[in-house]
């Protein structure tokens, strides 16, 4: 499996992300830097990882989003290669616009950081299909603006056509309907707060994350 | 410091006035006597901050000679910009810890987040990728009305700069007293890792290379920082404001893969970062522990505002800033790496032979200073100092008998010291680069940080119990350290080292230096039984307001190493049927404890003696026990004794403790005492029977106290009180207080 993980300035899950896919895939990615104007040909996987990119000093994941390598990005979702995007790299999905709605400021308005209990809503998209019948994970989530905000249409719409893949157990943030993660309407596109790369690992944060990548590995072969 | 009017800015001159705002009138004789001639703006400002107590030690130095510095573990100890220890496998930890207690105390966020930063360039700046933050914070009252701002503004500050950079902050520990009223205290520590073969340090090594500056623009922040921090608060302090410097943990994160990026290459001789006193300190620094001397251009300083004078270049404490002495030659190599990282970078003078601080601007030499006077030959005070007073034994039967011993534990579980800080840390991103095993969340008495790619781990701990330092200092002093070992020991660690954060009030006055004194030699002596030497550390002294005193708080961060992250354990995996071991022995000692502050309401009864040689023996068996799989969960006893140990092992394995006791000490002091050197272990049936053995065969004492099981902690069959209400009142406290609390300021 041939994978890559796009690094921007104050990425800081980059390593993780990298440690995740190789435990699991067997395959270490390609570390992109963002100020490229192009991915590696023939990915089967593109992580775009958490973090501060530009210290979150604009609206997060706003500059990132304007980085070089976006254009490639979106050619690459156009293209049906899977591609997740976790905490930051959520934020900065939304901004690219290969998501809909906005993640604002958590409601309580902390950073809040906890293994938090993650319900996987649906088992049909290439990212969840590895989870089958269960229903309640452990994943930690770390974020300061992870309270999932779009309009009724929209949410109805994602609700409605199976996009909604991971929803709160506990609402941590104040997420619209406690939502988690969603996907783009092809299915090949995953934003989610929570980090499934920090859930690989029996001696750290468990391991609920593994199906996550186990599902899209096996997707793409 | 008042400000200096832009006029005299420039004057080449100074009167005595202008001096003595900087320095006294004996360190101004020593100036004149040093130089032959009266000093100018900036070479004045200069002798300011490098003399001050913050970066000379002036007061302390003669009395840190006394701690134990070397080991067979030990790579560097205190000298350089953080202690490094050899972990095995051509593999060292770096780590230090350090105060940022007055800034953060006139603006909370930024003096936390600017702490931090400044704790994690001391570690990077020696080659070591950051791997984990702790930190120890004491508040005032719970009820002072600027407690709860302060608390919300340290922790988002904390957390603010910890989570962006990316370096996960796995614990730490939080006190709240009174006498922190007006003096709050934000001790950071940073702890990173390197190829014990690739350690960079700051000393100079050959004349002519070049120097670079690295990293944020210089701006007019933080002036005479330093300075604030080696005064009294008094009237006004809210006016310092200016002289907080501003963090930026962006700029942070870059700087950290640009210079780790670089320190790859084959181009640093030598690196310091830009910390207290800023450009002053690291130039004087690299340059005088390597016997050159250094000269800078000002005119090439990356700089944020215009006009800037030399006198403020070289005071401005702007954060994110290194030294760097590069090979000549390889400064391009520098360069592509910075500006890939959208960096400063500028080549701004050169080492040189003659032993000087040169400094040019505009073309004019503005300073011209002998290195010596200014680093190695700074004053050194041995300051007068008496003892404090001993304070009486606490006899149990002068005390009033609680009636019911549950009610008692779910009181002392519920206050500011035992509650839970689930409120600050949770807030903290713990998780991040995926190598924690043990952080605040988790029953532990030390957090867990795997070496990355390894199954070792770091083991980590901050300690100090500002009430018996209090009571008796030189005991105190002992028990901080021997706490942090015990805390090591018990999830299965080999204690190797640790740092310091020696924080006190004015050492201008006997009593306080008595206290200071006392630690010191309490420290020294724990280190030196338990082989714990001392490799990095920190004094903040002048934390005092109007004469009042901060207690003294000589806070302790302990490093060890587990070797088989298999073998390490927590208080959080009881079972029910376990059988609960105490290991040590119970006096009873009540003086200074939590029971006397919050049941009888008293400062009162002298502070628990620690048997170093007792402490030594009761932990190597502990940890035998752990190494041999046979204790499932490990707590050591401190802060409630026995019985708020036991509530912290029930609570987080969801089962209850039957204690059964008989005896002479009065049940409440069995259960409260906080003598010194104790574990409580639970085992299986089995395994508790071979742990007696073993325990006989060390002479260590180890008694069989309880049973797991049920869903209430009781003793003798009575007093029973509910777990849920024991949870609820740990766990509530702390929201309690800050529910209502507006939110702190969000960083601009």
């Amino acid at each position: 499996m041939k994978s890559a993980v796009i690094v921007y300035p104050g990425s800081n899950c980059d390593r993780d992300a990298a440690v995740a896919i190789e435990r699991v895939t067997g395959h270490a990615p390609t570390m992109v830097w963002h100020g490229e104007s192009s991915l590696p040909e023939g990915l089967d996987f593109i992580m775009v990882p958490g973090g501060f990119s530009y210290g979150d000093y604009l609206r997060c994941g706003a500059i990132a989003a304007r980085s070089p390598i976006t254009a490639d990005l979106i050619k690459q979702a156009e293209a049906g290669v899977p591609i997740l995007g976790v905490c930051n790299g959520f934020q900065i999905l939304i901004e690219a616009g290969l998501l809909p709605g906005a993640l604002m400021r958590n409601e309580g308005l902390h950073f809040v950081c906890e293994r938090a209990p993650l319900l996987v809503e649906t088992s049909q998209t290439r990212f969840t299909s590895g989870y089958g019948d269960t229903k309640e994970l452990t994943i930690p989530i770390a974020h300061h603006d992870g309270n999932y905000f779009a309009d009724t249409e929209t949410l109805d719409r994602l609700e409605g056509e199976g996009q909604v893949a991971f929803r709160y157990g506990n609402n941590p943030n104040g997420s619209a309907r406690d939502i988690a993660g969603i996907t783009n309407a092809n299915g090949n596109v995953l934003g989610m707060m929570p980090h499934p790369e920090r859930a690989v690992d029996a001696k750290h944060g468990g391991t609920d994350g593994v199906k996550l990548f186990e599902s899209v590995m096996g997707s793409v072969q | 410091m008042s400000q200096i009017a832009p006029e005299e800015r420039d004057a080449d001159g100074i009167t005595e006035e202008i001096a003595l705002e900087h320095v006294t009138s004996d360190e101004y004789e020593i100036i004149l006597k040093e130089l032959g001639r009266a000093p100018n703006l900036v070479e004045l400002g200069i002798f300011s901050v490098m003399w001050s107590e913050h970066c000379s030690y002036k007061s302390s130095r003669l009395h840190l000679a006394k701690f134990p510095t070397s080991g067979d573990k030990v790579i560097y100890g205190p000298g350089e910009n953080a202690g490094v220890v050899d972990i095995g496998d051509g593999q060292a930890a770096i780590f230090k810890m350090e105060s940022h207690n007055h800034p953060s105390f006139i603006e909370p966020y930024q003096g936390a987040a600017t702490g931090v930063g400044g704790i994690l360039r001391d570690v990077f700046t020696m080659g070591a990728r950051p791997v984990a933050l702790m930190n120890a914070l004491r508040f005032g009252d719970p009820k002072h009305p600027k407690t709860r701002q302060l608390v919300a503004g340290v922790t988002a500050g904390i957390g603010g700069y910890g989570n962006c950079v990316g370096v996960p902050t796995v614990g730490g520990e939080t006190n709240f007293d009174k006498g922190y009223n007006e003096n709050i205290l934000v001790n950071a520590m940073a702890v990173g890792l390197a190829d014990a073969d690739k350690i960079f340090t700051a000393a100079a090594r050959e004349p002519g290379f070049p120097v670079l500056y690295v990293g944020a623009k210089t701006g007019r922040d933080g002036i005479h920082g330093a300075t604030m921090a080696s005064a009294e608060f008094g009237e006004g302090s809210e006016e310092k404001r200016p002289t907080v410097q501003v963090g930026d943990p962006f700029t942070e994160k870059k700087l950290i893969e640009a210079c780790l990026e670089l320190m790859a290459e084959d181009a640093i001789s030598s690196i310091q970062d830009m910390g207290a006193a800023g450009l002053t300190s690291s130039s004087v620094e690299m340059a005088s522990s390597g016997g050159l001397g250094i000269e800078l251009d000002l005119d090439h300083v990356p700089q944020r505002e215009e006009a800037m004078t030399a006198y403020e270049m070289m005071l401005s404490e702007s954060q994110e800033r290194m030294l760097m002495i590069v090979k000549p030659g390889r400064e391009h190599v520098a360069e592509r790496i910075f500006k890939k990282w959208d960096l400063d970078v500028a080549t701004i003078g050169k080492t040189a032979e003659h032993g000087r601080l040169v400094l040019r601007h505009k073309g004019e030499v503005v300073c011209d200073l002998p290195l010596d006077p200014i680093g190695e030959n700074a004053p050194k005070y041995d300051r007068p100092h008496f003892p404090a007073e001993a304070r009486a034994q606490i006899d149990p039967s002068d005390l009033h008998q609680p009636e019911h011993l549950g009610e008692t534990l779910l009181q002392l579980m519920a206050t500011p010291d035992m509650a839970s800080k689930r409120w600050i840390w949770s807030q903290y991103d713990r998780h991040v680069m995926a190598d924690t095993a043990a952080s605040s969340e988790d029953p532990a008495d030390a957090a867990i940080v795997r070496v990355h790619g390894t199954n070792k781990a770091l083991a980590i701990t901050t300690d100090c119990t500002p009430r018996y330092c209090f009571a008796d200092p030189y005991e105190g002093g002992k028990q901080a350290v021997a706490e942090a070992w015990r805390n090591l020991t018990a999830v299965g660690a080999d204690p190797i080292a640790i740092t310091d954060c020696l924080n006190f009030g004015n050492p201008e006055r006997p009593e306080i230096m008595g206290q200071f004194v006392g630690c010191v030699e309490g420290m020294a002596e724990a280190c030196k039984v338990l082989s714990f030497p001392v490799v990095s550390g920190n004094v903040s002294l002048y934390n005092e307001t109007d004469g009042r005193a901060i207690p003294p708080t000589p806070a302790v961060g302990g490093l060890g190493l587990i070797p088989d992250m298999d073998k390490r354990v927590g208080f959080g995996c009881m079972e029910d049927g376990d059988v609960i071991l105490l290991v040590g022995e119970t006096k009873g000692e009540l003086g200074a404890s939590l029971y006397m502050r919050h049941i009888e309401g008293k400062e009162s009864g002298n502070a628990p003696r620690v048997d170093l040689a007792a402490e030594k023996r009761h932990g190597d068996y502990v940890r035998g026990e752990i190494r041999a799989g046979r204790a499932k969960a490990v707590h050591d006893l401190s802060d409630g004794g026995l019985a708020c140990a036991a509530a912290d092992m029930a609570i987080a394995s969801g089962t209850g403790i039957k204690l059964a006791y008989q005896g002479n000490v009065p049940h409440f002091a069995w259960m409260f005492g906080e003598d010194q050197g104790r574990y409580l272990i639970a085992a299986s049936a089995e395994n508790a029977e071979a742990m007696l053995a073993d325990a006989k065969a060390q002479s260590v004492p180890v008694s069989v106290i309880g049973l797991a099981g049920g869903r209430f902690i009781s003793i003798n069959g009575g007093h029973a009180v509910d777990l849920i209400a024991l949870k609820q009142a740990y766990e509530n406290w702390l929201p309690d207080l800050m529910g209502a609390e507006p939110e702190a300021r969000a960083a601009e």
